[in-house]
């Protein structure tokens, strides 16, 4: 299932998307509930700060509302799936696949940090599609066939539909930046 | 004589076309879907989406005609001034996809 993952992502995705792939390539064994939820919540917290990032550095007034829009959604998001575990009384548990995103993101940040203006914009948009994409694919072939709780399924399913949006989305912005 | 009738027969007496009258056609926005897909409406017509997701949502005509805003468990509507088919989408989450076909 992982092979098949990595494999599914590796054609179906960009050069720089392809660096993200090995992520969730990792760990061989089905992410169990508790580590699912942390992976959706560092994935969607991950982005919030990669949204930061731009709110500080771009003066692209779509690149800006785009980067707030990430920062609500996934916020909103978020704060739904902590009072699901909490009502579930999951705990959400640390993963290889959430470290290595984590670490993957601070690598991004550290060289969106070198950029700025249009140079900024069109590097963190463009990461923006990679990002969603991988996240996306993941959610669809691991995360959400692996989910045992009907609730934890139907949450990481709508989560899906927003962060498609989000893609297509982060796509348009892209189209107007050229 | 049924209500129905009485309030035609009052609406021909003060010259008003029953048929004509503007309606407010309701929208729901559940889970990022807009139900019904698509609407039949008339010009004059109210167009109410209903946001029952805690998200800000958009219904934005792909023409550019009118923009409406959305914010989470709340309302928006607009008023169809032109014949036509109109699809339309949400600027933030642009997989959500609808249609109104309004009638002169």
């Amino acid at each position: 299932m992982i092979v098949k993952l990595a494999a599914g992502l590796a054609t179906g995705l960009a050069a720089l998307c392809l660096l993200t792939a090995p992520v969730f390539a990792q760990g061989a064994a089905k992410p169990t509930d508790p580590q699912i939820a942390h992976i959706a919540y560092t994935a969607g917290q991950l982005d919030i700060e990669a949204a930061k990032q731009a709110l500080e550095k771009s003066k692209n007034k779509e690149v800006r509302d785009f980067a707030q829009d990430m920062v609500r959604d996934h916020a909103e998001v978020n704060k739904q799936a902590l009072a699901l575990v909490g009502k579930l009384k999951v705990k959400p548990e640390d993963n290889d696949t959430s470290r290595a995103l984590t670490k993957q993101a601070a690598a991004k940040r550290d060289e969106l940090a070198k950029l700025s203006g249009a140079a900024f914009d069109k590097a963190y948009v463009a990461n923006e599609v990679a990002y969603h994409k991988t996240v996306n694919g993941a959610l669809e072939t691991t995360l959400i066939p692996s989910a045992s709780n009907g609730e934890l399924k139907g949450l990481l399913q709508t989560g899906l539909k927003i962060f498609q949006g989000h893609e297509q989305h982060a796509q348009h912005v892209a189209a107007d930046l050229k | 004589m049924t209500p129905e009738r009485i309030v035609l027969v009052v609406s021909v007496l003060l010259g008003l076309s029953v048929s004509a009258r503007a309606e407010t056609i309701q929208v729901t926005i559940d889970k990022l879907v807009f139900a019904p897909a698509e609407v039949n409406a008339k010009v004059g017509d109210t167009i109410e989406w209903v946001n029952k997701d805690v998200l800000v949502h958009t219904a934005t005509a792909t023409n550019g005609d009118w923009n409406v805003n959305i914010p989470g468990n709340q309302r928006g509507e607009v008023v169809l001034k032109k014949p036509g088919a109109a699809d339309y989408y949400c600027k933030l989450h642009p997989n959500m996809k609808g249609r109104i076909v309004v009638a002169p």
